[in-house]
């Protein structure tokens, strides 16, 4: 068939499209954005799974959190370590629960994730004052930050422990129906879509080098031969 | 009353033994361990399965209306053996669920995509290449099956367009152009109706009319050249199309052949079903999209929890410019700062002369507001008397065109100017909260909104359609077509001169001029609501001019290039805050209320009392144009008796439009409840996750208890690390939780099926 480079088995496509709420062209972009931010560390072939995981620092350049105030916290929520270095696993998962498709409780265990700041799987009031000044850009005074946090917390907290559990934040949460759509991370650069669109129409590029039917016409073609 | 019992327990100093009771309550593991997910998974995965059989098995109903002790096991002993259990317990249960299922179960779990890869695994193992031979859908085709149909997704309009606008100033104006967009599907679906149905068949066999000359003004007055085509109502023809026969015999000469193999559309017949066909679906597809948007944004006690909502679920992570981004923290600090104030004002009680001068205030804001309107609505009502009356008189045709422009260059001015004075009235007010003062000023720009078109629709078939001789008309329905014409055209072009105006100029103005940094901000209520307006003119106007949804396509299409060209470069987001979920379940509620009823009405009147003029038109020599409907019935009828109820049901149904319209409020209720049921089910399942918790206390007390009495043979290994204090501090954490548990867990668990 002469196709380029196969950057995913059919299976791993598959795997991705059923753990994923994104079909196989979006996989694939992913893969490409994923290249784009360490071309050097990143490699081109998947096939195998290789074990690479791109710093924090890198991914925290990219324009749709570059300047978002919680992007560390995003980042390290979906990283294994919690250091916010994600494989590309972790960076699919990232963009998939921050998309439209996904559903309200999944959205609601991660947003619970990014903002507790000091990972203890409760928001206390200093993890509230940090999203509160991130939120603000320390526009408001103490006096008005502890004044926030303690009515928040007075407002949310159900056990009355001082403090959110998840159970408390999702009960809040469910009382405000903007969380479904604020809570979403566009995931594709006008360039992008522009030059895949250019590629397909042009040709340069086969839009299914990587779909199982070459993956198969040549794992036939080496059954044959031997 | 709940800080009365929090307050003792907030005093305390918590044992670590407490907050290590505390922390492992089922409730509060949800989302943080893999055990907990996967407990909480393989429940899910049970209730599924369970759910998906036809009966379900006796056992599952708790036989009292409480949740049992019963089946709970004991305290958690050894975490690891529990955890590889559920979890081959998961695999099982994902095995026997159909393939979507499994496939959305899967998607919806928190755990990482590496572990999701190695549940799919082995839940649905990879079929070898072999297998193609087999099967008829081999995995290869999925990828241009996928490439198809991410084409199409390509195709879908303005989706980096809309990207951008999102990225730069967030949900709210997104959901302005989200609007815009559902509209032009709308008319889409309206001009494919009515273009094949009504128009196509007469441009294939056109009617023989005089025809006029094309003159440049046409396209302004809808006139001249334009009533001698199909745009117009006039032009259609009465009688049935019907192939000619004449060619066919010519060539069956020689065969003994007479029969004519010909087509018949009955045009008349068609243009009446065609009509009430396009409004009927329109009209289930609006209600269809206002209750499901109705139900996602259902939300009850919406009171409590302000502040700590506004710091977790107000920051709009779409946005990404740097100066957005900027201006939301500025937005939400505003908002905060707001909110702290009118919290301290709350607890000072406003003095009885205060809240008499804040009502006066309101009452005379108001009395400006519906004064201007009742003018307004009297001008229009005199003017277009007056304008009639002078048309008539005039001879030279020109002016008379022109003058028939007069009209809708007064209503569109009014609909630009008096909302501009309905603000500048609203500065003066104070409001409780900025959603209380957008939804007074929706409801002021929709009453005048409203007035004027009722007016209007009063002229047209109050006095002309009443008396069309009086303009000299033959054919009343193409002179409305040609008013409707004009009033969206006018709309469109006063539309452009706002915005070149109001947003371009101003801001110019406002930066070189004026010195300010602000530029002017796109008030999306005002938007939202010419948008109703116009579309409600081309509902109004498809009776009588059946290419107008193609009109209002176009004009659709420019209003979306100029608007977002002009917003890129002259505005900034709103700085109130907008609550986009509501706000769009409003505005589509608009839609389908006032906007859709209101066209259906008018079209339905019109269709149903109205006699249509004897020389021009489908209609022509009957007495209503529901009559050919109900002509074509008894026809059939004598025809065949059998369809004895089609008549029935004809008289009953479609003469009685009532009928149509329980139906839909019958229909809306349905898909709230809907929405509704999903709250409950939220609701259902924090109950559920209070009375584990419950569950789990009562378990360690009894443990705990047990763990003191002097048999040794009670002992269980692993529990050494019982304080004296960690009974007491369960036991009251177990009062509290009683007391504060809803009433609704005391109702029984089967009236929820």
């Amino acid at each position: 068939m002469g196709n380029k480079q196969t950057i995913f088995t059919d299976e791993q496509l598959d795997a991705y499209q059923d753990c994923t709420f994104f079909t196989r062209k979006e996989i694939l972009r992913l893969h490409g954005r994923y290249h784009e931010l360490a071309p050097h560390l990143v490699p081109m072939d998947y096939t195998n799974d290789p074990d690479v995981k791109v710093p924090l620092a890198l991914i925290v350049n990219m324009p749709e959190l570059k300047e978002n105030p919680f992007r560390n916290r995003i980042v390290e929520s979906f990283s294994e370590d919690g250091l916010g270095n994600l494989s590309f696993n972790d960076f699919v998962d990232m963009f998939s629960v921050l998309s439209e498709m996904a559903p309200r409780e999944l959205k609601a265990i991660y947003a619970f994730k990014i903002y507790d700041f000091n990972v203890d799987n409760f928001i206390c009031k200093e993890d509230l004052e940090k999203t509160l000044n991130k939120l603000t850009k320390e526009e408001l005074t103490p006096e008005e930050v502890n004044l926030v946090c303690e009515k928040a917390i007075e407002e949310s907290d159900l056990d009355g422990d001082n403090k959110l559990s998840f159970a408390d934040f999702e009960n809040m949460i469910s009382r405000a129906p903007d969380f479904l759509s604020s809570l979403h991370l566009q995931h594709l650069s006008d360039t992008l879509i522009q030059n895949d669109l250019q590629s397909v129409v042009t040709g340069t590029v086969p839009p299914w080098s990587n779909s199982g039917l070459n993956v198969y016409l040549r794992d036939t073609m080496v059954v044959s031969r031997t | 009353m709940q800080e009365e019992r929090t307050e003792p327990l907030m005093d305390q100093q918590w044992s670590t033994a407490t907050l290590r009771v505390l922390s492992s309550m089922p409730s509060r593991t949800i989302g943080r361990s893999r055990g907990a997910i996967i407990s909480n998974y393989y429940n899910r995965t049970m209730q599924l399965r369970r759910r998906r059989q036809s009966r379900p098995s006796i056992r599952d109903f708790a036989p009292s209306s409480r949740p049992s002790i019963r089946g709970y096991g004991g305290v958690e002993t050894d975490a690891g053996v529990d955890d590889e259990r559920k979890w081959r317990q998961l695999v099982i249960n994902l095995q026997n669920l159909p393939v979507s299922d499994r496939v959305q179960m899967l998607r919806c779990m928190p755990l990482s995509v590496d572990e999701k890869r190695e549940i799919r695994y082995i839940t649905s193992p990879y079929l070898s290449p072999f297998c193609f031979f087999f099967f008829i859908l081999p995995n290869g085709y999925g990828g241009m099956v996928d490439y198809w149909l991410s084409l199409l997704s390509f195709l879908q309009l303005w989706q980096i367009a809309l990207k951008k606008v999102s990225g730069r100033f967030g949900t709210g104006v997104l959901s302005y152009f989200v609007f815009l967009k559902t509209l032009l599907l709308f008319n889409f679906f309206l001009s494919i109706v009515t273009g094949f149905f009504l128009v196509l068949p007469q441009a294939i066999y056109p009617a023989l009319s005089y025809a006029l000359k094309f003159q440049g003004l046409e396209l302004l007055t809808g006139g001249g050249y334009f009533t001698s085509t199909v745009m117009y109502y006039g032009y259609y023809t009465n009688s049935t199309l019907k192939k000619d026969c004449i060619w066919q015999q010519a060539i069956s000469q020689h065969s003994n052949q007479t029969a004519c193999h010909s087509l018949y559309y009955n045009m008349p017949l068609a243009y009446f079903f065609t009509i009430g066909f396009a409004f009927f679906i329109t009209g289930i597809i609006l209600v269809y999209t206002m209750s499901k948007s109705f139900g996602q944004s259902f939300r009850i006690d919406k009171s409590q929890g302000v502040l700590a909502m506004k710091v977790f679920a107000s920051w709009d992570f779409k946005v990404s410019k740097k100066s957005s981004i900027k201006m939301q923290c500025e937005n939400i600090s505003t908002q905060i700062k707001e909110l702290l104030s009118e919290l301290a004002l709350q607890q000072n009680t406003m003095g009885l002369l205060q809240k008499f001068g804040k009502s006066c205030v309101h009452l005379l804001a108001w009395t400006m507001c519906v004064g201007s309107t009742l003018a307004c609505v009297l001008a229009v009502f005199y003017f277009s008397d007056y304008i009639r009356a002078r048309v008539n008189d005039t001879a030279n045709p020109l002016v008379k065109e022109a003058g028939l422009l007069a009209l809708p260059v007064v209503v569109s001015t009014i609909n630009l100017l008096l909302p501009g004075f309905f603000n500048a009235v609203a500065w003066m007010e104070e409001y409780n909260s900025p959603s209380t003062s957008n939804y007074v000023s929706i409801f002021r720009n929709l009453m005048l909104k409203v007035s004027v078109l009722g007016v209007l629709c009063y002229h047209w078939l109050g006095r002309i359609a009443h008396d069309p001789t009086s303009l000299g008309l033959q054919c009343w329905e193409s002179f409305v077509g040609q008013e409707l014409y004009r009033f969206l055209l006018m709309d469109f072009i006063f539309t452009m001169l706002d915005t070149f105006f109001g947003e371009f100029l101003w801001r110019l103005f406002s930066q070189k001029a004026l010195k300010r940094k602000r530029k002017p901000v796109f008030d999306i209520a005002r938007h939202v609501l010419e948008l109703i307006y116009g579309q409600t003119l081309a509902w109004l106007g498809v009776l009588f001019i059946p290419v107008l949804p193609i009109v209002q396509i176009i004009k659709l299409l420019c209003m979306f290039y100029m608007k977002k060209a002009s917003l890129m470069m002259n505005c900034q987001a709103p700085r109130k805050p907008w609550r986009a979920c509501q706000m769009t379940t409003i505005f589509i509620t608009l839609l389908c209320f006032p906007s859709f009823l209101g066209a259906s009405v008018f079209v339905t009147y019109t269709m149903w009392t109205i006699k249509p003029s004897e020389s021009c038109g489908p209609f022509r020599g009957l007495n209503s144009m529901f009559q050919s409907g109900k002509r074509w019935v008894e026809e059939l009828e004598k025809g065949n008796p059998n369809l004895g109820w089609l008549v029935w049901a004809h008289t009953y149904l479609v003469e009685n439009p009532f009928f149509l319209f329980v139906g839909a409020v019958i229909y809306f209720h349905t898909q709230v409840l809907d929405g509704q049921r999903k709250i409950i089910s939220l609701l259902q399942e924090q109950i559920k996750n209070e009375g584990e918790d419950k569950k789990f206390l009562i378990t360690k007390l009894q443990f705990i208890h047990e763990q003191k009495r002097p048999l040794s043979s009670h002992r269980i290994r692993g529990a050494s690390e019982v304080k004296p204090e960690d009974s007491g501090t369960a036991s009251l954490l177990l009062k509290k939780m009683t007391s504060s548990l809803p009433s609704l867990i005391f109702t029984p668990w089967t009236s929820w099926h």
